[in-house]
Formats: structure tokens, sequence, C-alpha cells
């Protein structure tokens, strides 16, 4: 089918793109409910379930003291590859009112299961590059010493900075009756060798509304929505650890997955401190492709 | 000095019909000889791949089965709450259908992802067992673990699977 639409040379020059269009059209409809959890800052054990493929859009919009206030939004593509690793890719950008749009990095993530069996504590290791300019917004970690002020200037100034961070993370997490408590220690350090390694972290707490399904299929059901609270927040760095001049957040969460693939979320972050934007209202809507992996093996001569 | 062959020949005259017969005989004794050699590799090779792969499969299925046996006495003795309950049929077979379909199969006959649910090593499990499995996953061979799903909602997936088992046995019957 590929041969047929597609001309050659295309086909040739483009070969991954083609794939991922094709796999993302063509790509089993299934009945799958993703049962995402509700936290956008903060992760729990739950990785993407093998050879699926989650596409994401999240939207941040923050208040600014002393400058215009800003959209942040990214895009993440999260695919299983195996049950005990999940790999990542987003892509930032960033409107501030009354300045301009900005498209300010990607990040690429990936997250390892650490045990094989469910446990009281479940840990997994999260590891990111990223590689974004100081105009970044989407505040998806607060690090550091991290504050609402160094993003009041314009974008003209900020996309001069430029940031290859790599950050680590441990994902401890546990689920009992219902209840997922989720605590992420995390750990940041610029690649320049002068920058100190900055330290953070986001915990969440979070239980959907009914925790018995019903029989019949349904948009509205509570078993369908999941809320929770996640706090984040910096937690100062090498040089000078503690929670002076560092910023804080409390946000209640939730999230509504369709039957039809579809989870929406949203939170509304208040500011705890001076050094916090008041507000953080952030949103997002993502889709699961299941089978996505078997569709892009079928196209590059897997077995069918 | 006589030539080696000369040692051999009869002591009368030897005609060309015996010559011919000889040259006969001897073709189709190595023509049966060669194609039984042939015969002989290629069905004994392709039984020894059919054995391989028999082996292979039903090691495979062993290997495939075998993390229900790892479910802790404990866990496999749990009784399940919704057992007989027909509401918690139909509720777990919406989320068999949600979570699980995509790779047991919509009748949880197996797919390429998935291993079959109506096999007798599932059938015979507890409900505790299976319980077991769907909190904890089966990781190494590609079972994420559900223990995002609540509790209960487990319960009503492993009712689920337990009305396929009475419905096999009856089809069996």
């Amino acid at each position: 089918m590929v041969a047929r639409i597609i001309p050659e040379p295309i086909r040739r020059k483009f070969p991954g793109l083609i794939a991922l269009i094709f796999s993302l059209l063509f790509c089993r409809p299934s009945l799958v409910l993703a049962q995402e959890s509700p936290y956008i800052v903060t992760y729990d054990h739950y990785l993407e379930e093998p050879g699926s493929l989650e596409v994401e859009y999240f939207s941040t919009f923050g208040t600014q003291r002393g400058g215009n206030d800003f959209d942040a939004f990214w895009t993440e593509f999260e695919y299983g590859a195996t049950a005990w690793w999940t790999t990542e890719l987003y892509v930032d950008g960033q409107t501030t009112f009354n300045d301009s749009t900005i498209f300010t990095g990607f990040r690429v993530e990936n997250r390892f299961r650490l045990l094989q069996r469910e446990h009281l504590v479940n840990p997994v290791l999260y590891i990111e590059y990223e590689q974004t300019s100081g105009a970044d917004k989407i505040l998806k970690e607060v690090e550091g010493h991290d504050v609402q002020s160094d993003y009041a200037d314009s974008n003209a100034v900020l996309r001069k900075e430029h940031d290859h961070e790599l950050e680590m993370k441990l994902l401890l997490s546990s689920t009992f009756k219902g209840w997922n408590v989720a605590v992420n220690p995390i750990v940041t350090k610029n690649l320049l060798p002068s920058e100190p390694w900055e330290f953070a972290y986001a915990i969440g707490a979070s239980r959907p509304l009914a925790l018995k399904a019903s029989p019949n299929r349904c948009n509205f059901c509570l078993e369908n929505f999941i809320a929770g609270v996640e706090m984040y927040g910096g937690l100062g760095d090498t040089q000078s650890a503690g929670l002076h001049d560092t910023s804080h957040y409390l946000a209640p969460v939730v999230a509504w997955n369709l039957p039809s693939d579809w989870t929406f979320r949203l939170s509304s972050g208040f500011g705890l401190n001076d050094n916090s934007h008041r507000l953080l209202l952030r949103w997002g809507i993502s889709r699961e492709f299941s089978g996505f992996g078997e569709v892009v093996g079928r196209l590059f001569g897997g077995r069918p | 000095m006589k030539a080696p062959f000369a040692l051999f020949r009869p002591a009368g005259r030897v005609g060309p019909v015996i010559i011919a017969s000889v040259v006969v005989i001897s073709v189709v004794v190595i023509s049966v000889f060669v194609i039984s050699i042939f015969v002989i590799t290629v069905v004994g090779t392709r039984l020894a791949m059919a054995q391989k792969e028999d082996a292979a499969a039903r090691s495979n299925r062993k290997s495939t089965y075998a993390a229900l046996a790892e479910a802790p006495e404990k866990a496999s003795e749990r009784k399940n709450p919704f057992e007989g309950d027909t509401q918690a049929v139909a509720a777990g077979g919406k989320l068999f259908e949600q979570h699980c379909a995509d790779c047991h199969g919509s009748k949880a006959g197996g797919t390429r992802q998935g291993p079959s649910l109506l096999r007798e090593e599932v059938q015979q499990a507890t409900p505790g067992t299976m319980f077991w499995i769907l909190s904890n996953g089966v990781v190494r061979r590609g079972m994420p673990v559900w223990s995002k799903l609540p509790e209960q909602e487990r319960w009503q997936i492993v009712t689920f699977l337990q009305s396929l088992k009475i419905q096999s046995v009856t089809h069996n019957q």
C-alpha cells in the first residue's frame, strides 16, 4: 500500500516519517482504555504498555509578576519498548503574550522498571537529556533555585541561554486500596562543568472516583475519573542546598479516561510562596495507539 | 603383464547382453542408494526439525504459563469476592475488552502478543493465582503490571476469566 501511494524517492528519503504517519493512520482501532494517572509533573511507576504509542499534548498557562503571562506547550511521544522500559520524546514551545511564540527545545527520556514484581514501594529509574533554551517555560520540573522572576525577561533575551541538561529521577510509587502515592526525588546537572547539581522533588497522591467498574461502557462513569493532588518544587543545589530562593506549587489534578482511548487532564497549580508563579493552569489531551510497534514492524518487513 | 580386469574375465566370451545387464543393474543400485540417502536425509532432517519445533513449542508454552506456578501459596488461596456475580462478569468482560483483549484476543484465545487464556493451565489456576498474575504482571515476558486498576476491578476481570472457564468446560462436554 505504501508503495502504491508514495513515490519511490520520497519513500527512500523519509522511511521513518512515512512509517510513523502510516502507523498512526492505520493502527488497529482498539478499545483499550488508557487508565492514565492524573499527574502532570509527578510520575508513578506504571510504564507504557509494550508496543503502544501515546501521543500527548499539554499546555501550561502561567501568570507572571513583572512580565507578560505565558502559555507554554509541549508534545510527548511515549512508546512502550518493553514491559520494563518506556522511552519518550518531548518537543517544547511557548507563547509569551505581547511578545512572541518560539520553539524552546526537546527532551528525550527513558524510564526503567527496576523490579519485576509489585512491591510495597516500586522504584523506576528515570533518565532524561534535555536541550532547551532559557525561554523554556513548560515548568515540567521546578529545580534548584528556579524562581518566577527567571521568566520575566522577553523571549529575545531568554532564548540566548542554551541548556544541555541531564536529569535523573527515582520514581517511587505505591498503590494500596485504590490510592496511588508517588514520590520523585530529582537531580539535575547542567552539562557545563561549572554548573552545580540541582535538586528538586515532586510528590503526588491520587485515587479513582470509583473502585468498581460498571457493567456497561460509559463515558461519564465515576470509574473513568481519577482525582488527586501533586506538589512540586526546588530544593536548591550543591552550592546552596535548602529551601531559600526556591519555588513550590500545590496542584489539584484530575484525569478523565474515555473508553475511546482519549484522556483529558486538568491541573491548577498554585504558587506556595512569593518566588512562585501565582497560577499554573495546565491541561492535557492524549491518545494511546496500541499495536503501534507491530504496525511499524510490518511496514519494515516484519512477520505478518 | 595382464590388465587388472583380465583377472575377473570369465573364461568364455562375454556377450553384450550381460554387459548391458550389469550396467543397468549398477545404475539402478546406485540410483536407489542415492535416492535413499536423499530421502533419509530430507525426511530425517524434517522429522528432526519438527521434533525440535515441537519441543521448542512445548518448552515455550511451558515457560509462558510457568509464571502461574510462581504465585505464592497465600496469594493463590485468596477467594474471589465476586465469585458467581453476573454483574461482575459483565463488568470484567468490559474491562477485559478495554485492557487485555489487545494482547490476549477478544475471545481470550491468544494472539502473537499474548498467550491464550482458555488453555487448561489458566483454566485450572485458582482465582487467587489469576489475581496475582494480573497484579504483578509477567514483566520479563512482556505482560505489564495491572495494579493500576483498583483491586475490585482486577477481581472483576478474574470473575470474567472464570466465566470463560465454565463456558469452555460446557463446550467440551
